[in-house]
């Protein structure tokens, strides 16, 4: 069953030399399961997340099919919109420390982004709000639900993060670099975590990283982006087997644990001009 | 490569940001021309140490010697001559309103140095075209900035290098470059290097040891070499590594 289908998707904006194509005719399917849509800085990745969810602003302007449960997202009023927003698709960031609001404590700005979904009664959005922290692991939620974001660590508040978005039961969640802020032992945590809840609830998730094999870990299928365009599409399993030259320059890139060369192997980046 | 000189000794180095202690009795000798690096998750006292040995910290106990010298509390000319800092992100470490040219001709007016076409020198060392000279940070890629922070460094000749996390802020191809660079540059000028990073893999590549610092406290120093097998004697090491062997697929 598709949830999402992206057809032709473009991203332009103008600059003093003319238009610039940050995503350039992106097409892929998504069904309840974990994409994973990598690339380097620039390569339009993130442009693509923001896109599906309408929050590329003007002057860039934004091209092609965006179908999501059956309704065209293009076609939707900025009414409509905010009502897919959050509720049905959403978004977790890179870093807790700047995209949670400093000055409101984490339960308020958990049952925010339910209330603003869904009306109900103070007790029962309360209960809902703890029932959540504890789904995202943190053991005490009556103490933390009271704390503000400067008072919890990085790990907790990419934690507080996912809760929110995921307190109104969205069908899909995209996650631009959710890891990338944080600690590599806190890393794994956080990404088991959304791991789990993304399959229990049946989600779809689409997770944006430049790390290849994390997202190769924590994904079934992988777009590999370069300068706004898919240059390879493979299961995550069989990210070994690879073909395009930018993917395997990518791969090879990265120094290994068990690391006897020399010198790293280093982007020829004229080799792939064309795609 | 004189490995009997020792270019830095750290002797129950202890460091405190107003009444928090976040360095704690740190013993650590690093030999000319060793690449010896500092690991741990954040918090753990890693980057304070090499701020302390630059000055940046001021506030710390123990000894601290380069080459033989020991470092006092005031700002020291002679150490900064031998010893200089590469800061993790290049967006925030170079001063946006000075060109690429103010940069590196300030360190040497500072320490009194004539520019005796060491500028061009340092920057075809670190890779970067002429061109770039006279041009601003906000006009350069992330890759070529953290270049012209080395450079910055590099343009005094010092024999000690502190590197806080120098890659982490870049793409992985931009990465094997930098790395590839730092490990040249190693090799042509006998440099030492102490480095700083989370990241265990970029240590096999640059490092010959590495010490495991935990709650500001060295838990353990090994060789480089036990990343091949991780037979670390300490078991928040093998934790540390346990975990980093997880974020590292063999695909």
């Amino acid at each position: 069953m598709t949830l999402l289908s992206v057809r032709d998707l473009s991203v332009t904006f103008p600059t003093p030399r003319g238009p610039v194509r940050v995503v350039d005719g992106v097409s892929f399917d998504l069904g309840r399961e974990r994409l994973g849509l990598v690339g380097e800085s620039g390569s339009g990745k993130s442009m693509t997340g923001r896109a599906i969810l309408r929050l590329i602003r003007p002057p860039g302007r934004v091209g092609g099919a965006l179908t999501f449960e059956g309704q065209d997202l293009t076609a939707l009023s900025e009414r409509r919109m905010r009502a897919v927003r959050g509720a049905r698709i959403s978004m977790v960031m890179q870093d807790p420390r700047y995209s949670l609001n400093p000055v409101m404590t984490v339960g308020a700005q958990i049952a925010e982004g339910l209330r603003t979904h869904e009306r109900m009664g103070r007790a029962d959005t309360r209960r809902r709000v703890f029932e959540m922290l504890e789904a995202v692991r943190i053991d005490d939620p009556a103490r933390v639900a009271r704390l503000y974001p400067h008072e919890v660590s990085g790990g907790m508040g990419q934690r507080i993060m996912i809760a929110m978005m995921l307190i109104p039961k969205p069908a899909l969640l995209i996650a631009d670099e959710p890891t990338s802020a944080l600690d590599g032992s806190v890393q794994g945590e956080v990404l088991r975590l959304m791991d789990d809840l993304v399959r229990a609830r049946g989600m779809g998730l689409i997770l944006i990283s430049h790390d290849l094999p994390l997202v190769a870990r924590y994904c079934d299928r992988i777009l590999v982006m370069h300068a706004g365009r898919v240059v390879e599409t493979c299961a995550a399993a069989e990210l070994d087997r690879a073909t395009h030259p930018y993917t395997r320059g990518l791969l090879a890139a990265v120094p290994r644990m068990h690391e006897t060369r020399a010198t790293l192997p280093v982007l020829d980046r004229s080799g792939w001009g064309g795609t | 490569m004189g490995r009997d000189v020792t270019a830095l000794r750290l002797a129950d180095l202890s460091v405190s940001y107003g009444r928090t202690r976040v360095v704690e009795g740190v013993d650590l000798d690093v030999a000319e021309g060793e690449s010896v690096a500092l690991v741990g998750e954040s918090g753990s006292g890693k980057s304070t140490v090499l701020k302390a040995i630059t000055g940046l910290a001021p506030d710390w106990t123990g000894t601290i010697e380069t080459f033989g010298r020991p470092r006092g509390h005031r700002p020291d000319l002679a150490l900064a001559r031998d010893c200089q800092m590469v800061f993790q992100d290049p967006y925030g470490s170079l001063h946006p309103r000075f060109s690429v040219d103010a940069v590196l001709t300030e360190a040497l007016r500072i320490h009194r140095q004539p520019d005796d076409g060491r500028v061009a020198r340092t920057l075809a060392e670190v890779g970067l075209d002429p061109r770039f000279r006279f041009r601003y940070p906000h006009q350069l890629s992330g890759g070529q900035r953290q270049r012209v922070a080395i450079a910055r460094a590099l343009i005094l000749r010092p024999r000690l290098l502190l590197l806080d996390e120098p890659t982490s802020a870049l793409d992985v191809s931009v990465q094997a470059e930098i790395l590839n660079l730092l490990k040249r540059l190693r090799a042509e000028h006998g440099l030492t290097y102490l480095l700083v990073t989370h990241d265990l893999p970029v240590v096999g590549f640059l490092c010959d040891r590495l010490a495991v610092m935990r709650r500001g406290r060295i838990v353990e120093v090994a060789p480089a070499t036990t990343l091949h097998d991780g037979a670390f004697a300490d078991p928040y090491s093998r934790k540390l590594y346990v975990e980093s062997l997880g974020a590292e697929e063999t695909p």
